[in-house]
């Protein structure tokens, strides 16, 4: 461990492994497309890749070619590897406006997913027939035209960010746990409004959920049709959606770097370290954590409706507590106010749930079906009730707590940047 | 005018004045004290000065200007800045941090100028770090510049607080008791700082402090709070030697059973 830690502190050995380590686990996955075992290989080479001491032009390089390339280009062996990215990145883009809220400012939300509902409705309800079911009238002008996605995006921006602010505004007073409730019923009430909104007047269409929703078009076709490539939708859309979140998540790291370096992280920050000694320095304590609130809430809206858009269909049951607590785990676990933190912590979990722990329930449902015999016990016998797909919450939950007794601070914990002080 | 006048100040926390009627003025350009006490009402009239409290009745006017019903983030931008008497510093935030954070009320740039990384924004916070590291040499932290805050010795952290709270760049600077926990040395050296500042810059400082040397040495007026009201007011020669300031310090002169004088 030290060994490596050494090497990938050099420039010189620490390229070579990048690039190897990149090269490899791409061959690897490319060789054997089913392997997820390969595939979880490429994914820890783009985290050697962000800790090795390579120039930081040829990060760069590397993380343009690793993302931009390598990566779509498995994904189109196997289609799957491309949906676990895309559902990486939207939940990059979750954590990392979680990490604002909470992170930064200190606010403890556990309604968090409330303003992933409310971009993915603002979607839907538009970009499906549902909305001529309240307007009849204009009926049929829905559902909307793909054109209208990119729009609603900045829309969507704006009605999350506004929503931020009205739960901001009775919590203002709030602290801590309190906070953290009223946060909770705030989720909740999205939630069960969502559901229950299909009367008297059907906006969300309740339980069953909105479907179809209309996809953004697929704008660059005839460009890809003149060169000579001429893919189907079904094998173009993928492709779209992974980038579209790519774009959004690469904006959005931006737009949290420069928040986070500037008066307005400082002040968030300093909210969190202590709202007195804050608010007695000048700063405004109403203004800043309202801006918090609604800059969480708007990178929360604009992955709702590419969630909506890129799934067809949404229903309530995609915007539970569970959801909202499992990005806060996200943001715990990759480092409280760290983007780095967030983006990884993010990355884990999610790879976690969607390839290692299902992974290893249907191994050990295979070893089951083939009736292999551990410790002179045949697993054929194991009861249903200890199935292996109810392993797959359990240990995610033994992560968790193992990773709050030895590292609580989280996976790579906000670091204070040092810097030169201007001469007087 | 004096920069700083209160009239009549009552605070009540239940059934407790925890200020009563209190006047009091400061004028421009001086160090003035407030003793007494523990449970006087010393920091209370701090937190009502500061907005942190509203005082019950009684007005607050600092250049003429109310600070009543005022938050304490829009008084700190109006020019009146404290430091408290447990320190509260941003503690996991670096040194120049939280002298960035005291100026906040100074920044002038929008979320779009932070967002486009404008002009503006590299001019105004590049001037923003210089002032902090002028900031810093002013009290001595230069080096310590990106150290962490907790992990500053005590001494240290009183004398942050100082430059956070010069950060905005007040006309009237609130110090709760700068010197606890100091040894005579710290005291007097930071002492000589503030009467630095005075000369230097136009700053008028209020002080709540235990240390009568200090008091007795720096202060141009020192006023006497007791169970919430004033109880006495002038040069520090004077009070010293006011019989209500004793008694509120030793207690008064009783005449036991036996006509020896005990202290209650």
């Amino acid at each position: 461990m030290a060994a490596a830690r050494r090497l990938l502190a050099r420039p010189g050995p620490a390229t070579v492994i990048a690039l190897l380590a990149i090269g490899l686990s791409a061959f690897l996955v490319a060789y054997q497309p089913r392997s997820v075992m390969a595939f979880l290989c490429f994914q820890g080479s783009i985290l050697v890749l962000y800790f090795a001491h390579v120039p930081a032009w040829l990060k760069r390089v590397l993380g343009i070619l690793t993302l931009g390339i390598l990566m779509p280009a498995l994904g189109s062996i196997n289609g799957y590897y491309l949906e676990v990215a895309t559902q990486v990145g939207i939940f990059v883009a979750l954590a990392l406006g979680l990490n604002i809220v909470v992170g930064l400012a200190g606010l403890l939300d556990l309604g968090y997913v409330a303003f992933y509902a409310v971009g993915a409705y603002t979607w839907a309800i538009f970009a499906s027939p549902q909305a001529g079911k309240f307007l009849p009238s204009l009926a049929a002008d829905f559902p909307l035209a793909g054109g209208w996605f990119f729009p609603f995006l900045l829309l969507a921006v704006g009605v999350a960010g506004l929503t931020g602010m009205l739960l901001g505004l009775p919590v203002l007073r709030l602290r801590g746990d309190y906070l953290a409730i009223v946060t909770l019923g705030f989720g909740e009430v999205i939630r069960v409004l969502a559901n229950n909104l299909d009367k008297p007047i059907n906006l969300t269409n309740g339980p069953q959920g909105i479907t179809p929703i209309t996809r953004p078009p697929l704008f660059f076709q005839p460009v890809l049709q003149a060169v000579g490539i001429d893919a189907p939708p079904s094998l173009l859309y993928p492709l779209y959606f992974y980038f579209l979140v790519l774009a959004i998540v690469m904006v959005i790291i931006v737009v949290n770097r420069r928040l986070e370096d500037s008066h307005i992280g400082r002040a968030w920050e300093a909210i969190r370290e202590d709202e007195l000694a804050a608010i007695s320095m000048g700063v405004p304590l109403v203004r800043m954590k309202l801006l918090a609130f609604a800059c969480g809430a708007s990178f929360a809206g604009a992955m709702g409706v590419v969630f909506s858009a890129k799934q067809v269909f949404i229903n309530p049951e995609s915007f539970t507590f569970l959801e909202s607590i499992g990005v806060l785990s996200m943001v715990i676990l990759g480092g409280m106010g760290s983007i780095p933190g967030a983006i990884l912590g993010a990355s884990v979990v999610t790879v976690l749930n969607l390839q290692v722990l299902k992974g290893l329930s249907l191994w050990l449902n295979s070893l089951r079906n083939a009736g292999v015999t551990i410790l002179g016990y045949n697993l054929a016998y194991l009861p249903t009730q200890l199935e292996p797909a109810k392993y797959e919450r359990m240990i995610f939950g033994i992560i968790l707590i193992l990773m709050m007794i030895f590292r609580p601070q989280g996976i790579l914990p906000a670091r204070r940047r040092s810097r030169e002080l201007g001469e007087p | 005018m004096p920069l700083l006048e209160t009239q009549d100040i009552t605070k009540r926390f239940g059934g407790l004045a925890a200020l009563t009627r209190v006047n009091f003025a400061l004028e421009e350009g001086t160090i003035a004290s407030i003793i007494g006490p523990n449970g006087a009402g010393k920091t209370t009239l701090f937190n009502v000065l500061t907005g942190v409290y509203q005082p019950d009745a009684g007005s607050v006017l600092f250049r003429g200007t109310s600070l009543v019903g005022r938050r304490p983030d829009q008084i700190a931008a109006l020019g009146v800045c404290r430091t408290f008497q447990n320190i509260r510093l941003f503690a996991n935030m670096t040194v120049v941090e939280n002298v960035l954070v005291g100026m906040h009320c100074r920044v002038a740039l929008s979320i779009l100028d932070v967002l486009g990384r404008t002009t503006r924004f590299a001019v105004d916070e590049g001037q923003l770090w210089r002032k902090a590291g002028t900031l810093l040499d002013t009290v001595g932290l230069r080096t310590k510049a990106n150290e962490v805050a907790k992990n500053l010795p005590y001494g240290e952290q009183r004398r942050l607080e100082l430059a956070r709270a010069l950060a905005s760049g007040p006309a009237l600077l609130l110090l709760d008791e700068p010197t606890a926990g100091m040894t005579q040395g710290e005291a007097r050296s930071l002492m000589a700082l503030l009467r630095k500042l005075i000369a230097e810059q136009t700053l008028t400082i209020l002080l709540i402090e235990h240390n009568m040397r200090v008091v007795m040495e720096v202060s141009d007026k020192v006023t006497v709070l007791d169970y919430g009201e004033k109880i006495a007011e002038g040069a520090p020669a004077v009070v010293q030697k006011d019989t209500r300031v004793i008694e509120a310090y030793l207690g008064r002169k009783r005449w036991g059973a036996k006509g020896e004088p005990t202290h209650a």
